[in-house]
């Protein structure tokens, strides 16, 4: 019997041999170069170089958790932390919060050609790189040309460069991140909006509710489902957002409130030659973040379950 | 909506809405305006003039001539042009030949390989490991660095199994009985079915291609490889281009006006087709947040 079972299988496996064929490519490819990668991360465990060959990495002495315990130890770690989840939690406020409430104001323009006009200069920003961000910003702020500057100094202020001074440098970072994602983060929302019964508005507004109650009463809850599930999703993924704007944007002298975990890591492991310490200290925002994505993914999962059945 | 007469305060609400709409225009549009304006400012007017430029009193093209006359413009160019078209290439083949073999459910071995898909979101690449990797492939400072490490987004597989899913069984089963292969059931009949999202997915890649830059900043240091991001990143953050080499170096003209003109030639293809492609992205987005 089982023979039979075995050889049917066998008679499938290479009926389906085209299939695996078109599998292959993708297979080799995660494994080399996913799987092979999450291997590599012993070298947290061990002490190699930057440029280590491989038969340096396997000869290389394992140290247990020395590379962490030199991390948590060292003067940089509740500093950076401390970054690392500023950035985070001012994201998931300012970043994740703006497209929902510019969603709603674009929900009340009635002339559609106007809203498509501005939903779709809102999505440029998506379409240019981190760098062109930087440069805009860097062109923005310059003391000698940029327009900040300039307005500040009309109104009496000084004129300083933002992006190095400690006090503004996350309110540069922030707004810029923001100004590049908000547009597209409308999408979701204005979908929401846009399926919802107009009906339900024309009896609001029969019963004397103003637009500012139909907001409040009707469009805000419609939408909440939405909110919560892109929130949930966002907060999964939070830990490893940022890297690039920061690293284009920082600089020295304003490490102490812009050095996250991402950036010290590439700069320890990678310009520094300290790949085992960078790869501990990356190690460890992993497991953080491997937290926020099992948390998130659990109160999915009891969310949408309660709000299917309940 | 019209016929119903609009309190005042809605009337004052409705006016503040279209206000803060066009506040919002001229905010996505200045910083681009800003750019453009400086790379046609002069070296004369540029040193006589402080604060805002919001137009120049001459447009001069000097920086872009002097651009255009560099070498490393084409090469760099040339480099984002490779990633771009080959890279995407590979990550559709990749991305779709996967995608079609798991949508089959009774594939011995789906699951496996699924669970190892979905494991891969759960630990992301690290950039030490990865790092170690693409050295010990000795593909530091080659063109394929910009395109191995990158060969397939996982959440794109998935949205293309739920895509071909969505074909009738009846055509492959069909085609089947008429002597198709699997290969050329793909080709034939799922491919042509399933050329708007393959073409989406295609978009999203080719965009992803063209904006990158951190691959390159960690496996190239020969700056003839450089693509036009990383160009651009190093000229930023030159103050003055005297040291940047490769002929830029007598260069009269401040630097800002440079700078603002490679901005403006690395991200005005992007801002060219957008509008036309925006569409797709957003009809994509949509697909990936309600199947995903």
């Amino acid at each position: 019997m089982n023979k039979i079972k075995n050889r049917s299988l066998w008679k499938k496996i290479t009926n389906y041999k085209l299939l695996y064929a078109l599998i292959l490519p993708g297979l080799i490819y995660i494994i080399v170069f996913r799987y092979i990668p999450l291997l590599g991360t012993v070298v947290a465990f061990k002490k190699v170089p930057t440029f280590a060959t491989i038969e340096q990495i396997i000869a290389a002495d394992w140290v247990g958790l020395y590379q962490f315990q030199k991390f948590v130890s060292s003067h940089y770690f509740w500093n950076i932390l401390g970054n690392t989840f500023a950035l985070a939690g001012l994201r998931m406020v300012f970043e994740f919060g703006a497209p929902i409430i510019l969603a709603l104001l674009m929900n009340e323009i009635r002339r559609v050609a106007f809203k498509r006009v501005v939903q779709t200069i809102s999505y440029m920003p998506y379409f240019i790189s981190t760098v062109v961000l930087a440069g805009l910003v860097f062109n923005l702020l310059s003391t000698q040309s940029g327009i900040i500057p300039d307005i500040i100094t009309k109104f009496g202020g000084k004129s300083i460069y933002y992006l190095g001074d400690v006090r503004y440098f996350r309110t540069v970072l922030l707004s810029a991140i923001i100004w590049k994602n908000i547009g597209w983060g409308t999408i979701i929302y204005l979908a929401a909006l846009s399926g919802i019964d107009q009906q339900l508005y024309e009896a609001a507004r029969i019963d004397g509710a103003n637009r500012w109650i139909q907001t409040l009463k009707i469009s805000l809850p419609s939408i909440s489902f939405a909110v919560i599930i892109m929130f949930l999703l966002r907060i999964s993924v939070v830990l490893n957002q940022g890297f690039e704007e920061t690293l284009l944007l920082y600089s020295p002298a304003v490490y102490q409130v812009s050095d996250i975990i991402d950036t010290y890591v590439y700069r320890v492991g990678l310009l520094q030659n300290q790949a085992s310490f960078g790869a501990a200290v990356g190690l460890f925002k992993s497991l953080l973040a491997l937290t926020l994505v099992l948390g998130s993914n659990y109160v999915t999962k009891k969310f949408s379950d309660h709000s299917l059945y309940g | 909506m019209n016929n119903i007469t609009m309190s005042r305060g809605e009337k004052v609400f409705s006016v503040f809405n279209y206000a803060f709409m066009l506040l919002i225009i001229v905010v996505f549009l200045f910083p681009f305006l800003s750019v453009v304006m400086t790379s046609f400012v002069s070296t004369e007017e540029y040193l006589t003039r402080t604060g805002l430029i919001l137009i120049p009193k001459k447009f001069d093209f000097s920086a872009y001539q002097m651009i255009f006359k560099n070498k490393m413009i084409y090469s760099a160019y040339g480099i984002t042009f490779f990633r771009t078209i080959v890279g995407t290439f590979f990550q559709i083949s990749i991305t779709t030949a996967m995608a079609y073999g798991l949508s089959k459910d009774d594939l011995p071995g789906r699951k496996t390989i699924q669970v190892l898909l979905m494991l891969c979101l759960v630990f992301p690449v690290q950039i030490i490991p990865q790092f170690l990797l693409i050295k010990n492939l000795g593909l530091i400072n080659s063109v394929w660095a910009m395109i191995f490490p990158w060969m397939m987004n996982i959440q794109y597989v998935f949205l293309m199994i739920a895509f071909f899913k969505q074909v009738p069984a009846s055509l492959e089963e069909a085609a089947i009985i008429d002597g198709c292969s699997h290969v050329s059931i793909f080709f034939r009949i799922i491919l042509p079915l399933c050329l708007p999202s393959v073409a989406t997915i295609a978009l999203f890649y080719a965009v992803w291609h063209w904006n990158s830059w951190f691959d390159a900043q960690m496996f190239i240091n020969d700056i003839k490889l450089y693509p036009m991001q990383n160009l651009l990143k190093r000229i930023l953050e030159v103050p003055q281009l005297g040291d940047i080499g490769g002929g830029l170096e007598d260069a009269p003209l401040p630097s800002e006006s440079i700078k603002g003109a490679v901005i403006i030639i690395t991200s005005l293809p992007m801002l060219c087709l957008y509008p036309f492609v925006q569409k797709y992205f957003v009809t994509g987005f949509m697909m990936g947040s309600v199947k995903g």
